[in-house]
């Protein structure tokens, strides 16, 4: 992350932008967003003639639009929404609009390093993805979700390759849907096909599938696993060696599959959102040991403290020794890490982040209607409003976006 | 006893899919259903049933139809799963062709049988066990497998497509400024305090409930949000279809909105079947033993913002008006006192139904019965005379259903037995009584 | 012959009942395991709740649409076990075999009850083949069953008067009693065990999930 790197780690305190001007000069200001390195904060508003634009620290950019909306900052700095003049749809970011323009646009994702950039898209009637401005050459009855290959080369989506017609409940058991990878479709069609996931390497594709009523499998660049289930949740690939993991549902509960074998001898009540170790073949995922219990196993292992009413995804620290993970427990949020919930609880907490060594592990979250910066359990002090805390790349700083009496301030605290 | 004339229906979703079928397939079906899937409740029910009929009192098909005892529940558990145990599950076809047929389209599983039951045995789950063993078998009326297929690819009921979704919510969130200045429908808005969530019929053909919800939310000043992605669509007709597959998928889908929109509470549209599926038949189905995020039906919702004087009531609704207590709401969440606050606070002149709250009649189309299609209208509508004439006996010349599936079966229910009703949301009076503040005014 | 009926028989009968029971409710209770959502929702609160309501006559808004059935089916089953446990005859065979006695009914009511039993069992037949809803889901076991459970009042009753010869009807009396004590946990005349159960589930069901009464 260059932008993260090279940023400013020293000042301690920033006042970037005066919000509440923004509000005596604009009648409509809709979500801000702000830069990943926090130099920036931006909305759409509404400006002269009821036309819509991002402001950026301040500035409108010169284009404006009938519509505007999914306003983001990519992870390289860049400023990027869906836009609408004369009925015609397309991507601006940092106000420069796509030359190809789309009766609509939608689901705006960018890859790893921000460089890629793609939207579902319809056009003519019919549906395919376009990336940095350049549609798949291949349209389809329909193309839904959106994944790109983490290099930024590659995108995925989910199609309909075959008119159905309304209410063809035979036709649509014998299956009219499939995936295309850059615009060119797997040759096997399935029944349903959900959670499209690309390998580590960019190389390969895997899906899960629905082969009929109750036979649910994985399939990879089109070829299903061997064995069937009763069901079956997003798969995922091994980032050493491309084996591709998923969660699924026997008669016995759920457990994880490994390339179509059952490698877990746990079954749980619930298994989701698994996640590798980014250093070894470790597997963390979300799991109910029990009816209305929910915690965190670790190659099937799940921790002996469970939570009643929910777990977000697991995060593994950087060098792969910690986990912690989003918990809800009777109605109060906080963080879990090894296990151990924090002691502070809050109305709603975001996801956890590590410093690059691991051992710190910092959140936003709210309480009361005030935000506050978390680091390791302890409360920061009161926000009208933050963002996600970042570790500096060296883990001795933390910068803080937030906005302070109306105004948006970027902070650089040591930690 | 006689073939029932509704036998007659001609549904491709039973009558070309028991032509696969056989018996070994059947059996083994069943088998697994007796044996992986059901246990220690259908067990008792079928060791305790004391063949007594007191449940027949209680359904609405029976009641219409003179007291016939096909149609009391009992009666209905008497012809499909009594002969399936019975017969270890070696039946025909033809036999799984009427199981569905009573299951899917004579019983609403709307539960008013459990508290006519001195035992207390829930027999709408007894129907809904042969629901699941039709579903597997591939046997369920067309259109409501078509609904179910709709969830599966698109998460929701109506094959909306993803752009078609947004598409919607702008153009009547354009709509809504023509009433309220700079009125927004947020999309995406991360850290809201409520997400609204709706079923697909709402963008699919009754846009204009988005527009009202913009709306009364505009003018409460609600920080709320609505997905643009899959999630936002609360519905869940596999929970009636039978495949717990994707009854479990769609509910997470719309779980896993409100988790990665960071919001506290999900309020929902007027819809009975989506706030059981969501609220506490869905969940349970994935583990949640309640939802995690909690779920606010909009008849609580509205019941909050007038009490709280969010909205304030300056015109009332004039003329006699009467209420359907949607099952799933009232009888499945206990919320008929909210409901009849907020009738009195809008309404000059409320008629109170009877019977009411647990007690009222279901409309006939819940449970996924009108989702059957228009083949199965008729066997519907005359299987709810009872509901016609709580009606009529109201005098009241409205009737507010705060339920989708409440609105079209007794809009139907009205047509056929000409009652000269009008049948209205509640959020389609709301928004006509509620007061603009002058700064909102365009 | 009849030292053994009326000796050894009858404890196997209250073995088989006790045991059995025992068996039918723990494998209930093992099996409702599987039914992930059972114990979790169970609240006593509810439970009891429901059970009051559906043990007090006419406090459910069925028991009152239907008067008759509600009197008749109560004094059925008041009558049904009250009469076996407070008879003074078995209280004098208890007293004999354990030596424990309790309080006994006057020998009049112990006859208006037993007739009770009778009448309100003709009722139920009665019902059974005439009302078009219960004739359509009754099976011969459902007449099988309420000739279980009548016939042993029927026996009694006709012993205790004398009115055919006594050795064959007490002979008759303890067979049949005999029969109905082992029929319990494995015919459906086990909803006597099951009714706490399939009640305090719904009950718990209706209130703590759904917020509403089940009666």
């Amino acid at each position: 992350m260059a932008l993260l790197t090279n940023c400013d780690w020293n000042t301690r305190k920033k006042h970037i932008a005066d919000i509440d001007e923004w509000k005596k000069k604009f009648s409509v200001i809709h979500e801000l967003a702000v830069s990943p390195d926090g130099e920036k904060i931006s909305a759409i508003i509404k400006g002269d003639n009821d036309r819509f634009t991002p402001c950026v620290n301040g500035v409108t950019w010169p284009h404006t639009f009938e519509k505007a909306w999914s306003l983001r900052f990519g992870c390289d700095g860049r400023l990027t929404c869906l836009a609408m003049n004369d009925d015609e749809w397309t991507v601006a970011t940092d106000d420069q609009m796509w030359e190809e323009k789309y009766d609509y646009v939608w689901n705006l994702q960018e890859n790893r390093d921000g460089e890629c950039i793609a939207v579902n898209i319809k056009t003519g009637g019919q549906y395919g993805v376009a990336v940095n401005d350049k549609r798949w050459e291949n349209i389809f009855f329909e193309a839904r979700d959106l994944a790109i290959s983490p290099d930024g080369e590659h995108t995925a989506a989910i199609v309909q390759t075959e008119r159905l017609d309304g209410a063809d409940t035979v036709g649509f058991l014998e299956g009219v849907w499939s995936v295309a990878v850059d615009g060119h479709r797997w040759d096997k069609n399935f029944t349903n096909v959900w959670g499209v996931t690309f390998s580590c390497d960019s190389r390969n594709v895997a899906a899960e599938v629905r082969t009929d009523i109750r036979d649910y499998t994985i399939a990879v660049d089109g070829n299903p696993w061997n064995t069937v289930f009763r069901c079956v949740w997003e798969p995922l690939f091994n980032p050493a060696n491309g084996d591709v993991t998923a969660p699924v549902q026997t008669e016995r509960g759920w457990t994880l599959a490994l390339n179509g074998t059952v490698i877990w001898d746990k079954y749980f009540n619930q298994l989701w959102h698994q996640r590798y170790n980014p250093n070894s073949q470790d597997i963390a995922a979300v799991v109910s040991p029990k009816f209305g219990k929910w915690t965190i196993a670790i190659n099937g292992s799940p921790w002996k403290e469970t939570f009643s009413d929910a777990v977000l995804p697991p995060v593994f620290s950087p060098d792969g020794t910690r986990v912690a993970a989003v918990i809800k427990n009777k109605g109060k949020w906080t963080i879990a890490v090894d296990g151990q919930p924090w002691d502070e609880v809050f109305d709603m907490i975001w996801n956890p982040h590590f410093s690059p060594d691991g051992s710190r592990i910092a959140a936003k979250a709210e309480r009361g209607g005030d935000f506050f910066v978390v680091i390791d359990g302890k409360v920061g002090s009161p926000f009208e409003a933050c963002w996600d805390p970042v570790f500096s790349p060296d883990g001795k700083k933390l910068l803080i976006r937030s906005i302070d009496d109306g105004a948006y301030y970027r902070r650089v605290c040591s930690v | 006893m006689g073939e029932p004339a509704e036998n007659a229906v001609v549904d491709p979703g039973l009558d070309e899919q028991i032509k696969k079928l056989t018996s070994e397939k059947i059996e083994g079906v069943i088998t697994k259903v007796l044996t992986e899937e059901t246990a220690a409740r259908l067990d008792v029910y079928m060791r305790t049933c004391v063949h007594c009929g007191l449940c027949a009192e209680a359904c609405h098909y029976c009641l219409s139809h003179d007291k016939d005892p096909r149609f009391s529940p009992v009666g209905k558990v008497k012809q499909t799963l009594w002969e399936i145990l019975r017969r270890k599950g070696k039946v025909e076809p033809e036999f799984i062709r009427e199981c569905a047929r009573i299951a899917f389209t004579e019983c609403n599983v709307c539960r008013r049988c459990s508290m006519y039951c001195p035992f207390g045995i829930d027999i709408a789950y007894l129907l809904l066990v042969v629901r699941r063993i039709c579903s597997l078998l591939g046997v369920v009326p067309q259109y409501l497998q078509d609904t179910v297929n709709s969830h599966a690819v698109t998460s929701n009921q109506m094959w909306v497509k993803q752009d078609e979704w947004i598409d919607t919510l702008q153009w009547q969130e354009e709509d809504t400024q023509d009433e309220i200045k700079d009125a927004r429908i947020p999309l995406d808005k991360e850290g809201a305090e409520i997400m609204y969530s709706v079923i697909g019929p709402e963008p699919k053909f009754l846009a204009q409930l988005l527009g009202n919800i913009a709306f009364i939310m505009n003018v409460a000043g609600i920080d709320w949000t609505m997905p643009s992605f899959d999630g936002w669509d609360n519905s869940n007709m596999a929970m009636y279809s039978g495949d717990c597959e994707s009854r479990a998928r769609i509910e997470r889908t719309h779980d896993e909105a409100a988790f990665k929109l960071k919001v506290k509470k999900i309020v929902m549209g007027e819809c009975g079947h989506a706030f059981r599926g969501a609220v506490y038949d869905g969940p349970k189905g994935l583990g949640w033993k309640e939802p995690p995020v909690p779920l606010i039906h909009a008849i609580q919702f509205y019941y909050e913002l007038i009490r709280d004087g969010k909205v304030k009531i300056v015109k009332k609704f004039e003329g006699p008006v009467t209420v359907q207590d949607p099952c799933n709401v009232v009888r499945g969440r206990g919320l008929g006192k909210m409901l009849r606050y907020i009738m009195r606070a809008v309404c000059e002149d409320f008629r109170d139904v009877s019977p009411r709250f647990e007690h009222n009649y279901c409309c006939g189309a819940g449970g996924g019965v009108i989702n059957c299609g228009p083949s199965w209208k008729s066997a519907r509508v005359k299987g709810n005379s009872v509901k016609a004439e709580q009606l009529k006996a109201t005098g009241a010349k409205v009737i507010i259903t705060p339920c989708h599936n409440c609105h079209s079966g007794i809009e139907d229910i009205i047509n056929y037995y000409k009652l000269g009703m009008h049948v209205k949301f509640f959020s389609e009076i709301l928004v006509n009584a509620m007061e603009i503040p002058e700064e909102l005014k365009v | 012959m009849y030292q053994f009926i009326a000796g050894p028989l009858v404890w196997i009968a209250f073995a088989v009942l006790i045991v059995g029971s025992m068996y039918r409710i723990i494998s209930m209770l093992f099996q409702a395991k599987k039914d992930k959502v059972v114990y979790p929702y169970m609240s006593l609160r509810f439970s009891l709740r429901s059970l009051i309501h559906w043990f007090v006559p006419f406090a459910g808004v069925n028991m009152r649409r239907q008067p008759e059935m509600t009197v008749v089916t109560f004094a059925f089953h008041i009558c049904l076990i009250c009469t076996p446990i407070f008879l003074l005859p078995h209280n004098i065979l208890i007293y004999r075999a354990w030596g424990i006695s309790w309080w006994t009914l006057p020998k009049g009511v112990a006859d208006v009850m037993t007739l009770i039993v009778v009448i309100t069992s003709l009722i139920f037949l009665l019902r059974r083949v005439t009302s078009p809803v219960v004739k359509y889901v009754t099976s011969p076991s459902d007449y099988v069953l309420l000739a279980i459970a009548a016939a042993p009042f029927v026996t009694g009753f006709l012993a205790y008067h004398h009115v055919l010869p006594y050795k064959t009807m007490s002979v008759l009396h303890i067979l049949s009693g005999v029969v109905m004590l082992a029929a319990i946990p494995f015919t459906r005349l086990s909803h006597m065990l099951f009714f706490v159960f399939t009640r305090s589930y719904m009950g718990s069901e209706f209130g703590a999930v759904r917020s509403s009464k089940d009666w």
